[in-house]
């Protein structure tokens, strides 16, 4: 394997390196495997220490799949996961759950991830009782300063989840991931379900809690202005492959990939005067699906910039410019160094 | 598009929760209509109420701890408060579509995505299973779901976010509904399948003339598909206004905060984000001032006092306010008695 074409400037703590999760397609009376779902397909990335990776992509293009088999709640097919010394991918449970108090995460359906019979002290203060050895009021100063980090208010602590609004269940996560003074966190669209003002102070919190402890994060999230505040590089996802990554502020400014182009252009304005006039990429043809996937590039269904080769050949992951890699046949490069998500 | 016939009216909703530490005030006196094709916009800050009072005016909040302490639901003009349980079954997911915040609890894990979109053709529209299934496949495709046929077999845990998101849309969409409540539908997807979804919902608007109320914290959304914009604090109403005024021209200091918290993936990058400072109130009882008045900016004497009314400020443009946050006259003016 080739070196990682688009590394950040300072030593990786995480890195990911031919990352696969095939969930299998069972089918007949017998459940015989018939196929597989090929959710991530190989990708590979570093993020360094302090640093804050964005991944965007398309709904089910595989990244909480990619999120979940770095902290192994899924189970990796193929591929390595290492962060700092450790080798995820092959830790024993008992040496896993030791390292678990590090690695954490927000996850995407708040609900689903808090159990209703418990209080949301008693939802914080979890991993504490589970990893750590604090005193009883220990604890709940603790929880107490976790809520008020995220912005809830103390009266709360009491209450069980159904009775909170369902930005104020995800800031319940966030504040349970944060008890344990993680290195990493993987935050698989943690502000999707917040007010914009909330959303700010998630961030912000976030952005603080980096700079004084050095967090390092993989941001899942759709939401491109959020990811352009908050990410240092970005990872653009389709279909299992990473087919761009690099620096923020360029791949806002000149995407490479067709697809990360299309992606960008669809964002709406939050002003109906400027919505009514941008220029949009509109994607046409077939999107396809995981368990399928088409020859040669994984975006040449419906790629605008679609030519003969793309149907037939994947293509090859192309160092453009320092720290940044793309994957497609219109895009030259000096090098090819073939690891950034190509097959 | 908003001069069709009123589908819904909702007067002076208000809703309560008991609970051990007291009466919680979720709802006080909400108030909006919508006319047929119409898409109503709902914003504001979390926690203020939008979803409970969806809920409460499709009878889906379980009693107690939820109390609905006064009001009228008027869905073509019967009302959802007193028509009954039975009434209100049928017509929840046949007349009335809705897709809920929270896709992963409210798809039943034990029963595949396609039998779930199947039971409402089956029991609301008396489908056969063929050609229900034929509809359902139909109806996944539309969502844009890949593989629509063979993934109906698959059960929810097997979708990912955004997938779940869209069954919840497809099932919501399956009867052809008079009126969709949607609340936060597409948090989780990415904006090129959201294109897609808004464009599904602005067709629906055209050809059945649906009557749309979408929440949402996407103000992008909001600017792209509303007609009428409504925006929550504290349970009330704050203001509500024909969206290009929202944008251009809002009136209320709650309003302006929030436009000011947006980020942008075009103009130049904040270094810091802005957030609204402070915490919006616990309201342990009715409101008896304005409850944005500790966190607001231009707050005076007055605004302890009373609890501001909601007033036409220009054409049915309504704000809960005692001052006039018009643009042209960027410092408060007092304008209305009250006291
Ligand atoms: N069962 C309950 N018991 C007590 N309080 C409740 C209950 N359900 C909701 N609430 C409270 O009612 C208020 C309104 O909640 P709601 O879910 O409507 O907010 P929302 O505007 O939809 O917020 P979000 O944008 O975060 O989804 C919240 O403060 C919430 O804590
Ligand atoms: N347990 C599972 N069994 C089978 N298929 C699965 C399973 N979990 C995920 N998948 C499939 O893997 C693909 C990737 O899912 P994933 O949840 O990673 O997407 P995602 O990028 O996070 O999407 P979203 O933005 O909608 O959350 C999807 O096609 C999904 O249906
Ligand atoms: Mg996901
Ligand atoms: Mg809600």
């Amino acid at each position: 394997m080739a070196e990682p074409s688009a590394a950040p400037a300072a030593a990786p703590l995480v890195s990911v390196r031919d990352l696969k999760v095939h969930f299998p397609i069972l089918s007949g009376v017998f459940r015989r495997r018939t196929g597989a779902v090929r959710a991530v397909d190989g990708v590979s990335f570093d993020i360094a220490a302090g640093e804050t990776l964005g991944l965007v992509g398309e709904s089910g293009c595989g990244k909480s799949t990619t999120g979940r088999a770095m902290l192994r709640l899924v189970e990796p097919t193929a591929g390595t996961v290492r962060i700092g010394d450790d080798d995820i991918t092959t830790a024993p449970p008992g040496h896993l759950r030791r390292l678990r108090p590090a690695m954490q995460m927000v996850f995407q359906d708040p609900q689903a991830s808090l159990n209703p019979r418990m209080t949301v002290m008693d939802i914080i203060a979890e991993p504490l009782d589970e990893h750590t050895r604090l005193s009883r009021a220990e604890k709940r100063d603790k929880v107490l300063d976790l809520m008020d980090a995220v912005g809830l208010s103390a009266d709360f602590a009491g209450r069980y989840p159904h009775a909170f609004s369902g930005g104020q269940r995800q800031r319940i996560g966030i504040a349970r991931a944060l008890a344990l003074n993680p290195r990493f966190i993987v935050c698989d669209e943690p502000i999707a379900a917040l007010d914009v003002s909330i959303q700010a102070q998630v961030v912000n919190l976030l952005e603080d809690l980096q700079a004084r402890f050095g967090l390092t994060y993989l941001f899942i999230s759709h939401d491109l202005s959020m990811v352009r505040h908050i990410a240092d590089r970005v990872a653009v996802m389709y279909l299992g492959h990473i087919v761009e990554i690099a620096p923020r502020d360029d791949l806002f400014a000149a995407p490479l990939h067709p697809y990360t182009e299309a992606l960008l252009s669809a964002v709406p304005e939050h002003d109906p005067a400027a919505e009514a006039t941008r220029q949009r990429i509109i994607l046409t043809g077939d999107v396809p699906s995981p368990a399928r996937p088409p020859a040669g590039c994984a975006f040449s269904t419906r790629c605008p910039k679609v030519q003969p080769v793309c149907r037939t050949t994947a293509p090859a992951t192309v160092v453009t410019a320092p720290g940044r890699a793309v994957a497609c046949h219109l895009v030259a490069g000096p090098a090819a160094a073939g690891s950034v998500g190509a097959s | 598009m908003a001069d069709g016939p009123t589908v819904l009216d909702v007067r002076d909703l208000k809703v309560v929760f008991a609970t051990r530490a007291g009466e919680i005030h979720a709802v006080n006196r909400v108030s909006f209509d919508l006319k047929a094709g119409e898409l109503l916009g709902v914003v504001g800050e979390s926690g203020s109420g939008k979803s409970v009072t969806m809920m409460a005016l499709l009878g889906l909040l379980p009693s107690p701890p939820a109390e609905i302490r006064s009001g009228q639901v008027l869905f073509e003009g019967e009302d959802l408060v007193t028509c009954g349980a039975r009434r209100l079954k049928a017509i929840r997911g046949h007349r009335i579509g809705f897709v809920f915040q929270d896709p992963m609890t409210s798809l039943n894990p034990v029963f595949t995505v396609g039998f779930q979109i199947m039971e409402p053709l089956r029991r609301h529209l008396g489908l056969d299973k063929a050609r229900a299934r034929r509809r359902a496949a139909e109806l996944l495709d539309l969502v844009g779901i890949p593989d629509a046929s063979r993934r109906l077999g698959d059960y929810p845990h097997q979708f990912s976010g955004g997938m779940r998101q869209r069954v919840m849309i497809a099932i919501a969409l399956a009867c052809e509904p008079r009126l969709l409540i949607a609340d936060e539908p597409t948090t989780a997807l990415d904006v090129t399948i959201q294109a897609q979804i808004l464009e599904l919902v602005r067709d629906l608007r055209r050809s059945l003339g649906m009557a749309i109320v979408w929440i949402t914290h996407d103000l992008g959304v909001i600017a792209g598909i509303a007609d009428r914009v409504m925006v929550m604090y504290a349970g009330q109403v704050v203001e509500m206004a024909p969206v290009r005024d929202l944008f251009a021209d809002p009136r209320h200091p709650y309003t302006r905060a929030l436009l000011a918290t947006v980020p942008s993936v075009r103009g130049p990058r904040a270094d810091k984000l802005q957030a609204i400072d402070g915490q919006p109130p616990l309201l342990l009882a009715h409101p008896a001032a304005c409850s944005f008045a500790p966190r607001c900016a231009h707050a005076a004497g007055s605004c302890a006092v009373a609890n501001p009314p909601r007033r036409p400020v220009m054409p049915a443009h309504e704000v809960a306010c005692v001052f006039d946050m018009a643009r042209a006259r960027p410092a408060p003016v007092l304008d209305v008695a009250h006291g």
